[in-house]
């Protein structure tokens, strides 16, 4: 049984990771073929930095990124400590209309803000462009927010908060002081997964970006369109090399802080 | 009273970019341009029944497969070691957080033509077989690209099972095989639910997946609505219906799964 099952995972991590070390290796490939190892060669890495459509569509991708998930952030947060006041028929309507984004079919949400901002764009002085991109972007990202920041509200004790203010603490102060140091870390999680997900976005980016404010997918895309395009490769490698260091390095200080609290029970 | 007011930014947001592009989905497919109600657009989506078949039917094919793979492949996971089961996790995890244009790229230079597969097929003197722009290709790339969201919740509950549990079977003479069976599957299927919506909705309305593995031949329902909206034949009005379709047909799927959901509550109790 032992045996099988590592063999089995054995099996499926090379089904996993076969398509991506492929990508890897013919990104030194010294040919544009995509079968034969002709030699080692940095060629595809050098014309990448210096394609210049690759390094702004990065710049677009980091800017509407930060830009949408710290939105999302500030947004989210303050609607779930307006929705844990709320009674609970509204509370679970809100909730539903909350869900929507994450439910509905990515091209779905994206064709259907299109529509809004075709509406705009004509009656309106609205360009398709960074500004529409960013709202669709905080449209998917907020949901993630609320969802993260939710639970650790409601863990919070009522009567911390009242203690605060029977201690002189002005209602704004006693939100400072008491409140946010408890849901920072539902807040921290829900940014980060609202900025993975619009690095990551190219469905809703696709029907909501225009052609000027292009993001990295929406390059990568275009460029998957073209014949032969060694160039993928090496952003492949350096893009997998990325998410491999975060995700090692976050691994490591989810570790460490475990240990520290195995210290302290 | 006043803290309530905070979340009225948010609130005012999702009625202007959430609700109301979803109703004007809904007004397009049900009005032309001049603003008459018509049901030509819905009428037209019949048209391309073979289409919403072939999506549905690939989709649900992908999904068994992801199931079929991710289930013992989580189930493995749940019952390593402690200390390397973490990392292990983050191991399967990792490429899906590789954009999936690149992993779908990936398959494009592994199946063509003079790609490496038949290239190393040659070498033995078979092929070249067409792998690239078929529906096998489609299939295979949703796989690829999805069953990161069928192991991932399927992991999650199987993790949760309380141990005590497990030996509590063995102790009531179950063996490992029947343990599985008896105690694990019922206790895991919340989690296999919400794996098989987590990989059929994305993989029903995909149309990079379609576009870049199966060629111009095999067009799914995302391929069809993008090109409403953004190919050759700009229609909104035949795409918002096409869309509407879409999400009924999902809500219909996922109310099915939340019928099995309450269910495995009352097991759970």
């Amino acid at each position: 049984m032992k045996k099988l099952s590592k063999l089995y995972l054995g099996l499926m991590l090379l089904f996993l990771y076969l398509p991506i070390l492929v990508l890897i290796v013919f990104s030194f490939n010294d040919s544009k073929s995509r079968s034969v190892f002709t030699g080692f060669t940095f060629e595809w890495y050098e014309k990448l930095f210096r394609n210049e459509l690759i390094m702004t569509s990065l710049a677009n991708t980091l800017i509407v990124a930060v830009v949408a998930s710290l939105i999302a952030t500030v947004l989210g947060t303050l609607a779930v400590i307006g929705i844990s006041k709320m009674r609970k028929g509204p509370k679970a309507a809100v909730m539903q209309v909350t869900n929507i984004p994450i439910i509905n079919p990515e091209i779905v949400t994206g064709v259907s803000m299109m529509l809004l901002f075709v509406f705009f764009a004509a009656r309106m002085n609205l360009e398709f462009g960074f500004v529409t991109l960013i709202i669709a972007h905080i449209t998917f990202d907020v949901p993630y927010v609320v969802l993260n920041v939710m639970p650790k509200y409601r863990q919070i004790d009522a009567n911390m908060y009242e203690a605060a203010q029977d201690l002189g603490c002005g209602p704004v102060r006693a939100f400072f002081k008491v409140i946010l140091p408890e849901i920072m870390p539902g807040i921290i999680s829900g940014f980060l997964m609202a900025f993975t997900f619009s690095l990551d976005d190219f469905v809703v980016s696709y029907f909501t970006s225009g052609s000027t404010a292009q993001t990295l997918p929406i390059t990568i895309y275009a460029m998957t369109r073209r014949k032969v395009s060694p160039e993928i490769n090496a952003l492949s490698t350096i893009i997998f090399v990325c998410v491999l260091v975060v995700l090692v390095l976050k691994n490591v200080i989810e570790r460490r802080a475990d240990k520290k609290r195995g210290v302290v029970r | 009273m006043k803290q309530k007011l905070l979340s009225a930014p948010y609130l005012v947001w999702m009625a202007v970019f959430v609700i109301v592009p979803l109703v004007m989905v809904a007004y397009f497919a049900f009005f032309d341009s001049d603003g008459n109600f018509t049901l030509q657009y819905v009428a037209d989506v019949a048209q391309y029944s073979n289409i919403f078949v072939r999506s549905v039917w690939l989709a649900a094919i992908a999904t068994v497969i992801c199931l079929v793979l991710a289930y013992p492949l989580a189930y493995f996971l749940s019952k390593m070691d402690t200390k390397i089961q973490g990392t292990m996790v983050m191991i399967v995890i990792l490429p899906m957080w590789m954009n999936f244009l690149l992993r779908t790229y990936a398959w494009m230079t592994l199946l063509g033509n003079e790609g490496i597969i038949n290239t190393l097929l040659g070498y033995i003197g078979l092929g070249p077989f067409k792998m690239l722009n078929t529906q096998g290709a489609v299939v295979l790339g949703m796989v690829y690209d999805y069953i990161p969201y069928m192991i991932l919740p399927i992991y999650t509950v199987m993790a949760k099972i309380d141990k005590s549990v497990l030996e509590a079977a063995n102790d009531l003479g179950c063996n490992g095989v029947k343990t599985l069976f008896k105690v694990v599957l019922p206790l895991s299927l919340p989690g296999v639910m919400s794996g098989i919506t987590m990989v059929f909705v994305p993989a029903i309305s995909t149309f990079i997946i379609s576009r870049m593995l199966g060629g111009g031949s095999n067009l799914l329902i995302g391929d069809l609505i993008e090109m409403q909206f953004l190919g050759n034949s700009y229609n909104p009005n035949l795409g918002a219906s096409i869309s509407l379709v879409l999400m009924v047909i999902i809500l219909l799927i996922m109310t099915l799964m939340n019928q099995f959901d309450v269910d495995d509550d009352r097991v759970l109790m």
